[in-house]
């Protein structure tokens, strides 16, 4: 089939130019993603993350039902969604007794049975497998041109808000004393959450795009101490892995989306367990030293 | 003398039920008060309606010659993520926030006084630890390095040592007399009547309602003390009055 290593490594791009749109697809929700994702997970916030994506849904289908499978539509709908169950469950955790996991809970949940409800009542399995799976192999222009604008969007907004956004997670009483800034950096950060969710979607689909978020993040806390390297980090994990989960459905015919987040799940297993910084062979390792 | 702070018929208390009642009184500018008094006297209360956390159920708090933003807080419990991964001297820089702002750049003089405000708390050498590897104690005196660097002319802290050894507690009351030398205006809730005595000017005894305010050794008498009880006995009728104010 191949005679260099490399070859099965670059055959694929080479040859195909749906393969190409998909690398850069995912380098883009990579390098967008990503690192929203380091800021979930440092918020303690991986499972809201995943409770938003199933929350687009609804948002996704009626755009769906509206204008078929129309990148715009979906899209709108998707934020349109996202946004709505965030501000939403916020909303009810301020003015009410309940908390924010019990209040997101109840909205992703409601939007998550509408958003079933209408794909199936109204669309095939193949429309609901791709809403819930993605279709990184069939991405258009529009589609990435989409993906790469998120993804810059979310770059140049996390630089600006990257001081208070630390502080909102690391001490955010310091910073609602000092500062007015809390609440615009907590719904410009969930309204990020979301555009990236409803980016992803297109490529992975709703169940997998939080997982290029949350797995390399996770991953990353294995091996760097500080938020950059953190982010870094992050960043070369989710690239890493799409490339080879990208690698790994082409020479093996498997769905691309589930490889690549699987690749990710391997990279973070790897790391739980070799990574410098906390890591299982790093803590067998550094006990004697602390008895000694 | 003109004051720093006004209580004015100031009441003070969460979801409508008040805690602080109808409080009256003038905290004179560059004075070093202490706050005392039972749990559920709504000490923490006041200090959240001085910052403007709690608006007022009635009256007001109204500031003399100090801007109201000129204020630093030390919060009783700091609601900090031990786990996030920032250094020692990152957290302290924190305290720039005023000067800096949320984009401003860190320059030269800005990182001298950094490194200045680390080594007047005695935190030298853990500047690149990050946050989680301290202790209660230096994370105590890392707080205080930060709140040395807000600059403010009034400085409100809420039993600020609480859970700290007597070494650490030593330095960092030098820190505040520090402050009080400065002229500027210290508040603090404060549990332990030793401290109190051998470091405070002033105090306040509160028990929802005013006790008594004034020179220190006025004010804590045992008298009052019994008072400042019985007051605050006397309103544990509906729990969800009395209860709250240390929340």
């Amino acid at each position: 089939m191949w005679e260099a290593p490399w070859e099965a490594l670059l055959e694929p791009f080479a040859s195909f130019g749906f393969m190409r749109r998909a690398l850069l697809g995912c380098i883009a929700i990579s390098v967008g993603a990503t690192p929203v994702g380091v800021f979930l997970m440092l918020r303690r916030m991986s499972l809201t993350g995943d409770a938003m994506a199933h929350a687009i849904l609804p948002g996704a289908a009626v755009g769906y039902l509206v204008a078929g499978l129309s990148l715009g539509a979906m899209t709108l709908g998707g934020l349109i969604a996202g946004m709505a169950v965030a501000l939403l469950s916020g909303l009810v955790t301020r003015v009410t007794a309940l908390r924010e996991d019990a209040s997101l809970a109840a909205f992703y949940l409601i939007s998550l049975a509408l958003g079933v409800l209408i794909v199936s009542t109204r669309g095939s399995n193949v429309d609901l497998m791709h809403v819930l799976f993605g279709t990184v192999l069939a991405l258009d222009d529009a589609a990435l041109i989409l993906l790469c604008s998120i993804a810059s969007l979310s770059v140049l907004t996390l630089a600006a808000l990257f001081r208070p956004l630390v502080l909102e997670c690391a001490d955010p009483q310091f910073l609602r004393s000092v500062s007015g800034l809390s609440a615009v950096t907590h719904f410009t950060f969930l309204t990020l959450v979301v555009l990236n969710l409803v980016g992803g979607f297109h490529a992975l689909g709703t169940l997998m795009a939080v997982g290029i978020m949350i797995l390399p993040a996770a991953a990353a806390r294995f091996w760097a101490a500080s938020i950059g390297w953190l982010v870094i980090a992050a960043v070369a994990v989710a690239m890493l892995s799409s490339l080879s989960g990208l690698l790994l459905s082409y020479h093996y015919s498997l769905p691309s989306g589930p490889a690549i987040i699987l690749v990710a799940g391997i990279a973070y297993g790897v790391s739980l367990v070799f990574g410098p910084t906390g890591g299982l062979v790093a803590r067998a390792l550094l006990r004697p030293h602390f008895n000694s | 003398m003109t004051h720093a702070l006004a209580f004015r018929g100031l009441s003070l208390g969460y979801d409508r039920h008040p805690v602080v009642l109808h409080l009256d009184g003038e905290i004179a500018e560059g004075s070093m008060t202490a706050i005392v008094g039972p749990n559920g006297a709504g000490k923490s209360t006041l200090l959240k309606g001085v910052i403007g956390a709690l608006s007022p159920l009635s009256g007001q708090v109204s500031f003399g010659s100090v801007a109201r933003d000129d204020i630093a807080y030390l919060p009783q419990q700091s609601d900090i993520d031990r786990s996030f991964p920032i250094s020692v001297v990152e957290m302290v820089a924190m305290g720039l926030w005023r000067e800096v702002g949320p984009f401003g750049r860190l320059g030269h003089t800005h990182r001298t006084r950094v490194a200045e405000a680390i080594s007047a708390v005695g935190l030298e050498g853990f500047e690149a630890r990050p946050i989680g590897s301290l202790s209660g104690g230096q994370m105590q005196r890392m707080l205080f390095a930060r709140l040395l660097l807000q600059d403010a002319r009034i400085v409100l802290l809420d039993e600020p040592f609480t859970a700290i050894d007597a070494r650490t507690m030593a330095d960092l009351i030098d820190v505040v007399r520090r402050w009080h030398g400065e002229g500027r205006t210290v508040l603090a809730v404060l549990h332990d009547f030793e401290t109190v005595r051998g470091h405070f000017p002033e105090t306040l005894m509160l028990a929802r309602e005013l006790v008594a305010h004034g020179p220190t050794a006025q004010v804590l008498t045992a008298e009052n003390q019994f008072r400042a009880r019985q007051m605050c006995e006397a309103c544990a009728g509906p729990p969800h009055t009395c209860g709250r104010s240390a929340a």
